[in-house]
């Protein structure tokens, strides 16, 4: 059986920047588990000798020429933003009061 | 907040402890796009201008890679005699900040474009240090986030805060030393000097503006202390926000004291990062390291690796210009100044005003006087972000001292045209022009001018005729306040004397 | 007349237009018309185009005005909601982009526009493709024009969806694991993966950059070909773009009408994807298929790729570590939904309310699960290891490629499933995509077209081909002689066997149609 935490899933949800609810936590512990019992088999079959293939089809140098192109206007870039103030998007305080 | 911690006597820290250095120097490069897109690289206009869907982190958007940042980073490599890597890739680096469009940084973590370098420093009394590079990787720039509410726009108390993406994906060469042991006492001043020597170096490739000032060059300086006799190395502090030479070298000099306190006192170091505050010359701590920074990098699935030819390597070898520190040993010699006189020069970091000022034709002694005189003290005067060499151009020094050697301008004089060089009325020569400020050199009107003086003091007459010389004085000063000081003043005193004896 | 155009292959279509015996106009209409008739039951659409109409007419003046129009214009054609569209929004799917209209189009909806197609809408997927069945979609699911109470496959259920229904002749999907070739097995369409890298992938919302591949959605593979042909070729502004000079994959398609087409071609079965837990049915159309081919002249043997075995778990370790990382742009300030928890909040907990709330349950469990991949000490052990198997995958591909020309198996190991049967289950819902998983890891063309119906449920099933990487032309070629084969053993095309739909009482613009 998997060792898959609660406390693993609610730092790897942090690092995701979801905030689970402590049923989803629950939840998402034993289906973790069950999925990484089922697929941890990846690390038994390739040896050392077996180079990692992170591209299906090798390339190399592909590199743009320094032209400048297009930009967004700056109505287009905060067309989508949920909050802006006429020029930048706008987001709420970085830092906790206690911080 | 913390009480402030006592610090150490800088020789007493010295006597018990070792200072281990590290230096983490960002290079922006000067391409004209940016790093994976398109767009203009430049941020200092309207807000979010300069920006694609790729820089905006859009959904659905790709960065590719710009090439001329590739050759920058070879050559930049290269100057720091790194190996290049035959092939190197770009890495995701995760975490969320809202400077960060994609929530993920695309930089180069196991595999960079350079390795393994050293960069000799010449410290100011010609002592030559090496210091060693692990590594110099391509990545990009996040965005600027400005801090709205609370104190003076500091993050800490801040209502709110807005983001401007356009600095978002410039180009950035990030150098990282190895461990830097045995720089002792002259750790500070060997700080300023490894990111001044970088600083060159960069110039010298033309591939950053590199001005700290201006965050195009930006250090974060890594110190940590161990007791004499100890082989494990201490926890380090990583310092950000040094943005001159001189915090440098005070930020290294502050941080030295601090923990040398701290540990001291029985204490231990907190692995942090630690920002420097210019004005208090302290400073504070900033998020802890700790296990939680899990960047989770892997290779970017968005790019193909990076694999120069050798062609492409030796060209760009071919094409390094001389090492700051050959280039300086050249200059003074063939500048003939004294040590003294060329560290001054160092110092000023006008190098390069002077190699262009003596290319225009004036002599070096000349050009070194202007620019580490007068003009230095025009910019010192104009503000503390004002450089001398953007006042004024080489080649209008070169002018303005050919017009002092000629003659035709005396060093008061040309003082004048200089200022109104800078103040955008011309060169030189149309400065001369407009604000009629040419020498009088025309010995008849200097004449009638002193005969008329020597008339209306005939007791100084007589004091010259006996010998007392150094009363022409009076009538010298006569004279040049009725030219309104465009005499030369040593060909007045000739023909003061002249016509005395007449 | 209306009737008729529906039932009409896009190549089919697109001589009627080009001799000017129907206008795009009616064309359009008479497809935007079906969408108001049956999408409200099968739900393949989240955003019909207001501007189709207009389109079709500027095309059609264009044609009056003697213009040389492209090979599909004025043909409609329905867009995965995955492809970013300047006048449709595009949400991928999720509550996260509900509303979200790009500033730009992506690459491959550019060249439609090019080619004079018209764009009729977007189509309903699993948020941001992650799914087998289109349930996951936050937009509600999409049903099976063969059986309204059955998943229509995913993540690109909505275009087949479409294509089975008549309500387009073509649209785009995306393949990242099978997304475009399940769904085409489990509604008796046809789908190709093209070689990665064949296609471009700006503007297609990231769900595995290494993986992802926007193809072609049809009911015939000629159609399919033609399609591929306008969206194909080399794209500045995707690194991962090759820049091969593709031959016509119509003409590829056409040369497999030839009758000795299958004649001396080397097949191979692939043993790995043709195994327990298929269903019976599945099984037994693939045998006919065998027979066919065999009938035709074709040289079957059965091969092995011994790491396939492993494929599944690689897929599910690769796909959730980038995805996890392709999702964190999805934040809140810069596009998208915000949510500001109770009492406000720091930027981190706005981020963190946002993401709990604009994501689905499966979205978050492959960025969890995709986060521990790549965490800090397990990196080595699953997405380093999973990176190995898919060289081990490359390799088993190569040496079969030096075998045998193409490879087949059943695109899909079920019929179409109640909706409803695994939603719970994720890892009876991951097993969906076992047969078409290996070619997204190597980057080799996939396809699949329909290969008859299962015996116990009357339900479609599907034949995938597939080719080495680059030799997409050979799909067509193979497929399209199969497909010939196939329609001539039956009597007629599979999909002229769907149940006829009931046009709803109820107008698509008010209910299910966005």
């Amino acid at each position: 059986m998997s060792e898959i935490t609660r406390e693993q899933v609610e730092h790897l949800a942090g690092l995701a920047r979801i905030a689970l609810t402590p049923a989803e936590i629950d939840r998402l512990t034993g289906e973790l588990g069950q999925i990484v019992d089922s697929i941890a088999k990846v690390s038994e079959v390739a040896g050392a000798d077996v180079p990692a293939t992170s591209h299906p089809i090798p390339l190399v140098n592909v590199f743009r020429d320094d032209v400048v192109g297009e930009t967004l206007t700056q109505e287009q870039a905060l067309a989508g933003a949920p909050e802006h103030d006429g020029t930048r998007f706008k987001v709420s305080a970085i830092l906790g009061e206690e911080q | 907040m913390a009480a402030r911690p006592d610090l150490m006597d800088f020789d007493k820290a010295l006597e018990l402890f070792e200072p281990v250095l590290g230096f983490e120097v960002h290079v922006e490069l000067s391409t004209k796009t940016k790093m994976f897109s398109d767009a203009p690289n430049f941020f200092g206009g309207e807000p979010n201008t300069n920006i694609t869907p790729v820089d905006l982190g859009l959904p659905g958007s790709l960065p590719v890679v710009n090439g001329q940042a590739v050759k920058y980073a070879i050559s930049l490599g290269l100057a720091l005699g790194c190996s290049i890597a035959p092939s190197s890739r770009f890495a995701r680096k995760n975490y969320f900040y809202p400077d960060l469009a994609k929530n993920y940084q695309i930089s180069q973590s196991d595999e960079p474009i350079a390795f393994d370098g050293s960069v000799e420093v010449e410290l100011a009394d010609g002592t030559l240090f090496t210091v060693p590079v692990e590594r110099a990787h391509m990545e990009e720039d996040a965005g600027k986030l400005t801090h709205i509410g609370g104190s003076t726009g500091r993050i800490q108390g801040a209502e709110y805060s807005l983001v401007d993406y356009n600095r978002a994906g410039v180009p950035l060469v990030e150098i990282v030393t190895r461990p830097i042991f045995g720089a002792e006492h002259r750790a500070p001043e060997l700080g300023a000097a490894y990111v001044s020597t970088i600083r060159d170096i960069v110039r010298a490739l033309g591939i950053s503006e590199a001005r700290m000032e201006r965050g195009n060059l930006r250090c974060d300086a890594n110190i940590s202390l161990r007791p004499r006799g100890q082989e494990k190395l201490g926890t380090r502090t990583e310092t950000k926000n040094v943005n001159s030479f001189r915090s440098v070298e005070r930020a290294i000099r502050y941080e030295i004291q601090r923990q040398a306190a701290i540990l001291a006192a029985g204490g231990t170091i907190t692995q942090e990062t630690r920002h420097w505050h210019e004005d208090t010359g302290r400073t504070s701590a900033g998020r802890p390291k700790s296990d939680a920074d899990d960047y989770r990098y892997f290779p970017e699935p968005d790019l193909v690796p990076v694999e120069p030819s050798l062609e492409l390597i030796d060209e760009l070898r071919a094409a390094l210009p001389e090492s700051p520190v050959a280039m300086r040993r050249r200059l003074k010699a063939e500048w003939g100044f004294t040590d003294l006189e060329f560290q001054d020069v160092v110092n000023s970091g006008l190098i390069g005003e002077l190699v262009d000022t003596v290319g225009a034709g004036a002599a070096p002694q000349s050009a070194r006087k202007w620019w580490t005189g007068e003009i230095a003290r025009l910019a010192n005067a104009a503000g503390p972000d004002v450089e001398a060499s953007s006042l004024v151009s080489p080649q209008h020094v070169a002018e303005l001292i050919a017009l002092v050697d000629s003659g035709d301008l005396t060093d008061r004089l040309a003082r004048q045209v200089l200022e109104g060089v800078i103040a955008g009325e011309g060169a030189p020569a149309e400065v001369v022009e407009a604000r009629g400020l040419k020498v009088v050199s025309d010995d008849g009107a200097l004449i009638a001018a002193i005969d008329e003086a020597l008339a209306q003091q005939p007791d100084v007459l007589e004091k010259i005729r006996d010998g007392k010389v150094q009363a022409a004085g009076a009538v010298i000063g006569a004279v040049m306040k009725a030219m309104r000081g465009q005499a030369d003043a040593a060909r007045v005193r000739e023909l003061v004397l002249e016509r005395a004896q007449a | 007349m209306t009737h008729d155009l529906i039932h009409l292959s896009a190549a089919d279509l697109a001589s009627k237009l080009a001799s000017r015996e129907v206008s795009s106009v009616e064309v359009t209409k008479a497809h935007l018309d079906r969408i108001a008739g049956v999408d409200g039951d099968v739900h393949a659409f989240l955003h019909v185009s207001e501007n189709a109409l207009a389109a079709a007419a500027a095309i059609d003046e264009r044609r009056a005005a003697g213009e040389t129009l492209g090979e599909l214009a004025g043909v409609p054609i329905a867009i995965k909601d995955v492809l970013c569209t300047l006048d449709m929004p595009s949400t991928s799917g999720s509550k996260i982009l509900e509303g979200w209209v790009p500033p730009y189009d992506a690459t491959v909806v550019a060249k439609l526009r090019a080619a004079d197609l018209v764009p009729l809408g977007k189509t309903n997927m699993d948020e941001f493709a992650m799914g087998s069945s289109t349930e996951y979609s936050a937009y509600g699911p999409t049903r099976n024009p063969w059986d309204l109470d059955r998943i229509p496959g995913g993540s690109g259920g909505g275009s087949a969806a479409a294509v089975a229904a008549f309500e387009a002749p073509l649209a785009l999907g995306s393949d990242t694991g099978g997304s475009i070739r399940q769904p085409g097995a489990v509604t008796g369409t046809v789908g190709v993966k093209p070689t990665y890298g064949s296609v471009s992938r700006y503007g297609a919302i990231a769900l595995a950059s290494s993986l992802d591949q926007v193809g072609p959605v049809s009911r015939t593979v000629l159609d399919s070909a033609l399609l591929h042909d306008v969206i194909k070729g080399h794209d500045r502004r995707d690194s991962t773009s090759l820049t091969d000079d593709w031959p016509s994959f119509a003409a590829a398609a056409r040369a497999g009408l030839a009758p000795d087409a299958l004649k001396g071609v080397k097949v191979g079965i692939v043993r790995e994807l043709n195994g327990e837990g298929f269903q019976q049915g599945v099984k037994a159309r693939f045998a006919e298929a065998v027979a066919t081919l065999q009938a035709a002249g074709a040289e079957i043997v059965e091969v092995s790729a011994p790491s396939f075995e492993y494929a599944i778990s690689a897929y599910y370790l690769i796909l959730p570590a980038e995805a996890s990382s392709n999702l964190a742009k999805f934040d809140s300030v810069r596009f998208g939904l915000r949510v500001t928890p109770e009492g406000g909040g720091t930027v981190e907990d706005v981020m963190a309310a946002t993401r709990e709330q604009g994501f689905g349950p499966e979205v978050k469990r492959r960025i969890i699960l995709g986060t521990y991949a790549l965490s800090a000490g397990y990196y080595d052990a699953y997405y380093g290891s999973a990176q190995k198997v898919r060289t081990l995958v490359q390799r088993d591909f190569s040496r079969l490629f030096d075998e045998v020309d193409v490879l087949i198996s059943p695109s899909a190991p079920t019929t179409a499933f109640p909706i409803g049967e695994k939603v719970d289950d994720p890892l009876a819902m991951y097993l969906n995509d076992l047969t078409t998983i290996p070619a997204n890891l190597a980057g080799i063309p996939g396809l699949t077209l329909p290969m008859g119906l299962a015996a116990e449920d009357g339900l479609p099933t599907g034949l995938q081909l597939m080719a080495p990487a680059r030799e997409d032309a050979r799909l067509y070629t193979y497929g399209a002689a199969l497909e010939q084969l196939f329609e001539a053993s039956w009597g007629h095309s599979l999909i002229s066997q769907a149940p006829h739909l009931e046009y709803s009482e109820q107008t698509a613009a008010t209910e299910g149609v966005v």
